[in-house]
Order: structure tokens, then C-alpha cells, then sequence
């Protein structure tokens, strides 16, 4: 994911109007599918500057569309997860023009980054498991989905605690089905990066069943969202 | 060196292809169903015209590529997924060939012959694979011997979606709705919003397909779009959604090349959107012409190659075919 080059400040700079904080006094930490993720100071805090840019592939009016949609989207969830009591990084300030958003500078890893070093004991990777299963419990619940969970977009912090970025995909929702299809997201994520590690879906499935009120709708659709997969072997 | 002979026909093409063990393609003829404008391919149509084909075609191919019956080391054919009776049509010649030259046969994942193809022609090492076609629709990665799949499509397949669209402005299936789709396309201006349905890594063209068919006739009538308009916005927004979602696989893998293969993937707009992300990552696109990216023989024939080497045969009693086979049910032994 990391992709660290001294020509992307450079180029997106040119792209967008002038942020508030120069983006080339900041450290670009990495660079997502969508977004490009720098390190600065913001009024005295540390903070990181999340900034979507131009798709050039993209048609730019299919992609203004997109941009405005998901920067308006995210900020409008983050929010909204926090006052549910699921912890993501704390909103500093927003700029439309430019499409960056400013927000706290979490201090951890990724849990993919945790997950695939093998530094947490087996204890610990339980706990953790568990924790995601209940912080997606606490989401769905609270009539969202993420839209994009993945190991990639869940931190571990220094003390061990969980948060969630990147709500760029992110809904308003209470349907089974969109909560189902959110689970299916990260089972293929954990799937797909994570295989070698053996079924650690199925701790955050039993913690997302004890911690959600709502889970009977939501894990019936699930497992038919499961079958849904083209070309899967049946029998009958 | 070992030769081996593939055939392959789950869809509306049938092909027979001969490869070297070094890789190099001998001969690869093949011959398509093409149905009038407005309709497609049905499975009992489609079978019948393969087996009208296929013996001419493994005449064919043994006489371009100057080898004899007994040159063959092995036969290789499409065991899924497909349609069936195309796919059962193929079998039984390969069996009847297997059993006739005393040669063992092997059982190719048509979906892993796209990407073992891609890779042996363009030489791509470690790629994400997108692989789109009238009947598929992932984005794939290799892990632990295993072509594990990323994002796929929860619905219909994009080439299918593209053809369906095509019968819509009764366009014609030669070569194939997709080309000419993309043909008119050039001439399109205006982009008509469509639904554009990203998932996490997964796409879904059902609904953008039902507004599309419902919208179609009245924005023409109306003098809102033409024909080339919606091709236009119907290329740009279900290859955005391709291209997006190959990203985020890379974003989430840490890779940085991209390989295009099947069908849709000789479609010059896609291979243009999808280096301009693959170039602004800092990696290179590998993609395919005609020749590869469209079914063909020499791509069953090469992943058969790979596991005969490695002593995989299937027995006969096993060399059945299925619609229904996942390019992650693959143990691919031949790859560390």
C-alpha cells in the first residue's frame, strides 16, 4: 500500500487548489486505491490529511461526481460512528474544494500489518478478533455499514484498542442485506489476505452474534449472500 | 520437447491449440458461432456448431503446426466453467483423441488458461489479474497456490452486460457485440449518468443493465442521446468500475502490475483506462490482443502443459466437465 515517491506532492498540488496546510511540508504516508495520506500538524495537533485525487481514467464528470459523493459521505459517517460509540479518528476540519480531509493522526498499525507478522500472541489475536466483531455489531446496529471492511481500514492502536477508517463507501442503512454483504466483504478480505492463518472469520462471526440485537436477520442473509458467488460448486 | 494439444468451447467459440513445453504456440486455429443481431448464443446451437468444427479444427491445427498425431504428449480441454453442452461436446473429443493416440488427458480451469495464457505471453511475473469476460468478471491474485479471487462481480458478467446492451440497439454479433460497441463508442459525446455499483472489492451490472434497457429507448427518442452516447457512457462507467476495483485489490496486495486477459480485455479503452491507474502507481499494464484475449485452444493446452509436467493427469473416468468450477478450487502446483 505504501507507495512513497517526492513526485506526488508535486502532482497533486497542481491538480487542486491550495489546501490549508501545504501538503508539501507534509509527509506522504502512503497512497490508497483512492486517496493519497499525508502527515502534518494541524492548529498544534498531529494530524493526517486525507486527500482523494483526480481518477485520470475516470470521465470527469463521472469522477467529480464520485469524489464529492464519497468525501461527503465519509465525513458525514465518520461522525455518525462516533456518536454510536464506534471509535474512528477524530474530525478536524473538512475542505470540499480541495477534497482533503483533515482528522487525528492515529498512532498503530494496521491489523492487516498486525495480523500477518505474528507478533500478537494467540490470546491477543483473539481479544482483537472479538473486538472487530463487536465494533461491526455496534455499526450495524446503529443503522450503518462500512462498505469497505477490510484489514487494511482497521488500526490497532499502541494500547491495543481498534479503529475503523476510510468510510468512503460507507451507507446509511438498516437492511439485512446491505449488513450481510458488508460482513461477506471482510470474510473475502480475510480469505484473500489472511489465508494462511486458518478461520479467523469465525471469532469476529461469534462476537458480531453476541454483540449485535439484530444479528438472527443479518447472519440469515449472510449466509445466503454467501452462496451467492458466481460458479460456486453445488450440489442439486 | 513434449507437446500438448488443448480444445477448448464453454462459450460461442470453439478452438484447438498446440503448445511446446518451452511455451511456444504452434498452432492455434479457432472458429465462431456468430448469431444473427438482436439474439444470442443458446446451448444447444452452440454445441451443434462446435462439433460441425472441431475434428477440421484438430486437422488444421496439427497440419499449421507441421506435427503428427504421435508428436502429442498430452491432451488438454476445458473442464469448466462453461456452458454444458459446448463444454461436453469438447470433452468427448478429447477423450476419443486421448484414448485413440494412447496419450494421457488433462482438465483445465478455463479461468486459470486465461491467466497462465497472459502470463506466458506477455511475461508478466506476479500480476493482479483482471479477467473479464461474457461469463466472468474477477479480479485475482496469486497467494499460496492458489489463484484466489479479490472482487468479482455479485451479478451478471461485464462482457455479458456489454452484450446484452448490444442485442438492445440490435447491434451486430460479427465479430462480436463487444467490438462493435466499442466501434460506436468512439463516436459518442454526451455521458448519460448511469448507476455506478461498487462493493467493497465486488461490481454489480445488473441494475445499470435493467436502466439501461428501460432508459434506452426513450433518451433516443427524445433526441437525448444517440446510439453512440450510450455506448460511450456505458463503456466509460462499467470500465471505471473495473478499473476502481482493480485497484483496491493492488492497494490491498501491494502490487503494482496489472494483467488484463478474456474477452473484454481486447477492448482498447479499458486497456487505455486501466494504464493510465496502472502508470499513476507506478507499475506496467501486461494486456493481450485478439488472439489470446478471446478464447482459444493454445490457452487450455499451455495450463495442461504446466500440469503434466508436474505428473498431474486426469483419469479417464474422471474427465468429466462442470458449468460450475472457481478459478480458486485450482491447486496450482507449478507456481511457488
Amino acid at each position: 500500500m505504501v507507495c512513497e515517491n517526492g513526485e506526488g506532492a508535486s502532482t497533486s498540488k497542481n491538480i487542486f487548489d491550495d489546501p490549508i496546510i501545504n501538503l508539501q511540508t507534509c509527509q506522504l504516508l502512503s497512497q490508497g486505491a483512492e486517496a493519497k495520506i499525508w502527515e502534518g500538524v494541524y492548529l498544534g495537533r498531529p494530524t493526517i490529511v486525507k486527500q482523494r485525487f483526480r481518477k485520470k481514467y475516470r470521465h470527469s464528470t463521472l469522477d467529480n461526481k464520485l469524489t464529492l459523493s464519497r468525501l461527503k459521505q465519509e465525513v458525514r459517517s465518520i461522525v455518525r460512528a462516533r456518536k454510536l460509540g464506534v471509535p474512528t479518528p477524530v474530525l478536524y476540519f473538512v475542505e470540499h474544494e480541495a477534497s482533503t480531509i483533515y482528522m487525528e493522526l492515529v498512532q498503530g498499525c494496521s491489523v492487516k500489518a498486525a495480523l500477518l507478522e505474528g507478533k500478537l500472541s494467540d490470546q491477543e489475536r483473539h481479544a482483537l478478533l472479538r473486538e472487530i466483531g463487536r465494533v461491526v455489531a455496534l455499526l450495524h446496529d446503529g443503522g450503518m455499514v462500512h462498505g469497505d471492511l477490510t484489514t487494511s481500514n482497521m488500526l490497532l492502536k499502541g494500547d491495543s484498542s481498534l479503529v475503523l477508517i476510510d468510510f468512503g463507501l460507507s451507507s446509511n442503512t438498516t437492511l439485512p442485506e446491505d449488513k450481510a454483504v458488508d460482513l461477506y466483504v471482510l470474510e473475502r478480505a480475510f480469505a484473500s489476505a489472511h489465508a494462511a492463518s486458518g478461520n479467523l472469520f469465525d471469532d469476529i462471526l461469534a462476537s458480531y452474534r453476541q454483540h449485535s440485537r439484530l444479528w438472527c436477520p443479518t447472519l440469515n442473509k449472510f449466509a445466503e449472500v454467501r452462496m451467492r458467488g458466481r460458479k460456486r460448486t453445488m450440489v442439486g | 520437447m513434449a507437446l500438448a494439444l488443448g480444445i477448448e468451447g464453454s462459450a460461442n467459440k470453439v478452438g484447438v491449440g498446440i503448445v511446446r513445453e518451452d511455451g511456444t504456440i504452434l498452432s492455434n486455429p479457432r472458429h465462431t458461432y456468430i448469431t444473427p443481431p438482436g439474439q444470442g448464443f443458446l446451448p444447444r446451437e452452440t454445441a451443434i456448431h462446435h462439433q460441425e468444427h472441431i475434428v477440421g479444427l484438430v486437422q488444421q491445427a496439427l497440419k499449421e503446426a507441421g506435427v503428427l498425431p504421435a508428436d502429442i504428449s498430452c491432451i488438454a480441454y476445458t473442464k469448466g466453467p462453461g456452458m454444458g453442452g459446448p463444454l461436453v461436446t469438447c470433452a468427448v473429443v478429447a477423450r476419443m483423441l486421448a484414448l485413440l493416440w494412447k496419450v494421457p488427458i488433462i482438465g483445465v480451469n478455463h479461468c486459470v488458461g486465461h491467466i497462465e495464457m497472459g502470463r506466458i505471453v506477455t511475461g508478466a511475473k506476479d500480476p493482479v489479474v483482471l479477467y473479464v469476460s461474457g461469463g466472468n468478471t474477477q479480479v485475482i491474485a496469486y497467494s499460496e497456490r492458489r489463484y484466489r479471487i479479490f472482487g468479482e462481480t455479485i451479478d451478471i458478467a461485464v462482457g455479458n452486460c456489454l452484450d446484452r446492451f448490444a442485442r438492445v440497439l440490435n447491434l451486430s454479433n460479427d465479430p462480436s457485440p463487444g467490438y462493435n460497441i466499442e466501434q460506436l463508442a468512439k463516436e459518442g459525446e454526451r455521458l448519460i449518468e448511469m448507476p455506478y455499483a461498487v462493493k467493497g472489492m465486488d461490481v454489480s451490472f445488473s441494475g445499470l443493465l435493467s436502466f439501461i434497457e428501460g432508459a434506452a429507448a426513450e433518451l433516443l427518442e427524445k433526441g437525448e442521446a444517440t446510439p453512440a452516447d450510450l455506448c460511450f457512457s456505458l463503456q466509460e462507467t462499467v470500465f471505471a468500475m473495473l478499473v476502481e476495483i482493480t485497484e483496491r485489490a493492488m492497494a490491498h496486495c501491494n502490487a503494482p502490475d496489472v494483467l488484463i486477459v478474456g474477452g473484454v480485455g481486447c477492448n482498447l479503452r479499458l486497456q487505455e483506462m486501466m494504464a493510465i491507474m496502472v502508470s499513476e502507481r507506478g507499475g506496467r499494464l501486461y494486456s493481450t490482443d485478439d488472439r489470446y484475449c478471446i478464447d482459444n485452444g493454445a490457452m487450455i493446452a499451455w495450463p495442461g502443459m504446466l500440469a503434466f509436467k508436474q505428473g498431474q493427469i486426469t483419469e479417464l473416468e474422471d474427465s468429466t466437465c462442470t458449468q460450475r468450477f472457481r478459478t480458486d478450487e485450482v491447486e496450482v502446483t507449478w507456481r511457488e
